[in-house]
């Protein structure tokens, strides 16, 4: 083989490489300064994607199936409790199915998982509250703050902060990172 | 024959029977509840239904999520969230485990009217939404 050809299949894979570490998430406020290429190159998805389907078939029927990684252990025990009146909706089921569930965001919970948004997240909340929307707490109305309402709850396309994935392109694969927004109606935003 | 076209073949053949043992069950347990005589016309009616809610002052129907058309695609009406449409005949994955059935209907009817629905109520609807063209 041609030593030129392997010196430019080796060049592509690790651009290719280093293309997806960019595209992954990067935090720039959990230390303090924004991270650099290196810590990048081996960062994972900003939270743990979802790996369960009774999870995705119980709670995305309704909406984007969010990651265990995005509240603390005690919000989701506070919201399975309360499923007969979630956020004015029903979505009450039987109770061995939702322990199960329960016990599957539990232990990806932000209070347990190592991925780094996870622990933005739950750092940002405070030791006696436990919010039941990732979009109240205080990580994410840094993030959201300069975003106004007429691209959120005045765009049709969007509705509310909720559907994370309709401006977060890669958010089921657990990336929020601004690079892979895309505002229906609006555009990038990076 | 290669095991691709015999497994599509298999699938086209076996998919109607799974649908039907789902909603069959559903059937035997309504009618065991006491209901009876199954009528596709009422359950039209029921899907229908509006009924006022005090929580956001509108009307609601179970067309509010599903349309009123069966075989196109519906749209939760809160997060806009596409739901597959609701017949069979567009949609083959409809109506195949009994367990489904029953968490959608207390969930639905609980939200939409208020209350849960009863057996006869169940049985109908469940009438008119498998023979819908
Ligand atoms: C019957 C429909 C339905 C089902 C099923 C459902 N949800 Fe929801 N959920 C909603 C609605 C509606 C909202 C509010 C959306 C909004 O405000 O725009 C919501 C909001 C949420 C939020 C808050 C999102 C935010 O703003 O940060 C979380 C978290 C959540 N749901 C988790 C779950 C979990 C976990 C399950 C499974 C146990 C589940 N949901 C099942 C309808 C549902
Ligand atoms: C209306 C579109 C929109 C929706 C809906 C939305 N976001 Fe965002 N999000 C953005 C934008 C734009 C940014 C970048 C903001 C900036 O850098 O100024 C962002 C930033 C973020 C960041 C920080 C990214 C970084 O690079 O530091 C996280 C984490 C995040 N969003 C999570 C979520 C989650 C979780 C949801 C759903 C509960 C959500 N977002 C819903 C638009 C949205
Ligand atoms: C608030 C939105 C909403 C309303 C209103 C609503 N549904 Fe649904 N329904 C859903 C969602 C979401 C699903 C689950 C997603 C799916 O199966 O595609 C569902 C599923 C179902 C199923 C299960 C279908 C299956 O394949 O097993 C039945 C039955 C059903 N609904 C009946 C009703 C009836 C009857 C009404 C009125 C009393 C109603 N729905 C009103 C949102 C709604």
């Amino acid at each position: 083989m041609n030593r030129k050809i392997i010196l430019g299949a080796v060049i592509t894979t690790l651009l290719a490489s280093s293309g997806v570490a960019m595209s992954d998430d990067d935090d720039d406020d959990h230390d303090g300064r924004k991270r650099g290429l290196f810590s990048r190159f081996f960062s994972k998805a900003g939270v743990t994607p979802v790996n369960n389907q009774p999870y995705i078939d119980e709670c995305g029927s309704c909406h984007f199936a969010f990651q265990p990684g995005l509240l603390p252990a005690r919000s989701w025990k506070k919201l399975m409790g309360g499923l007969d009146d979630h956020f004015g909706e029903n979505a009450e089921f039987d109770s061995a199915d939702a322990q199960k569930i329960l016990n599957y965001l539990v232990a990806g919970a932000a209070d347990t998982s190592s991925a780094h948004r996870s622990q933005s997240i739950n750092n940002s909340i405070p030791r006696n509250s436990a919010p039941l929307r990732i979009s109240e707490t205080r990580y994410f109305l840094r993030k959201h703050d300069e975003i106004p309402p007429r691209y959120v709850t005045g765009n049709p396309k969007v509705g509310s902060f909720s559907n994370c994935e309709k401006c977060h392109t890669e958010a089921a694969k657990g990336s929020f990172s601004e690079h892979g927004v895309h505002i229906p109606g609006v555009g990038r935003w990076d | 024959m290669n095991i691709k076209n015999l497994i599509l073949i298999a699938s086209l053949v076996l998919s109607p029977t799974i649908f039907a043992a789902g909603s069959a069950s559903a059937f035997d347990k309504y009618k065991s509840g006491g209901a009876a005589n199954f009528s596709a016309s009422n359950g039209e009616k029921l899907w229908q239904r509006q009924v006022h809610s005090a929580k956001d002052n509108k009307m609601r129907s179970c067309s509010s999520c599903h349309t009123d058309n069966l075989t196109q695609m519906g749209k939760h009406h809160r997060t806009g969230k596409p739901i597959k449409p609701m017949a069979p005949s567009a949609n083959s994955a409809r109506f195949t485990k009994v367990k489904k059935i029953e968490k959608w209907f207390k969930r639905n009817c609980k939200w939409t009217w208020g209350r849960e629905c009863t057996a006869q109520e169940k049985g109908d609807i469940l009438t008119y939404l498998i023979n819908y063209k």
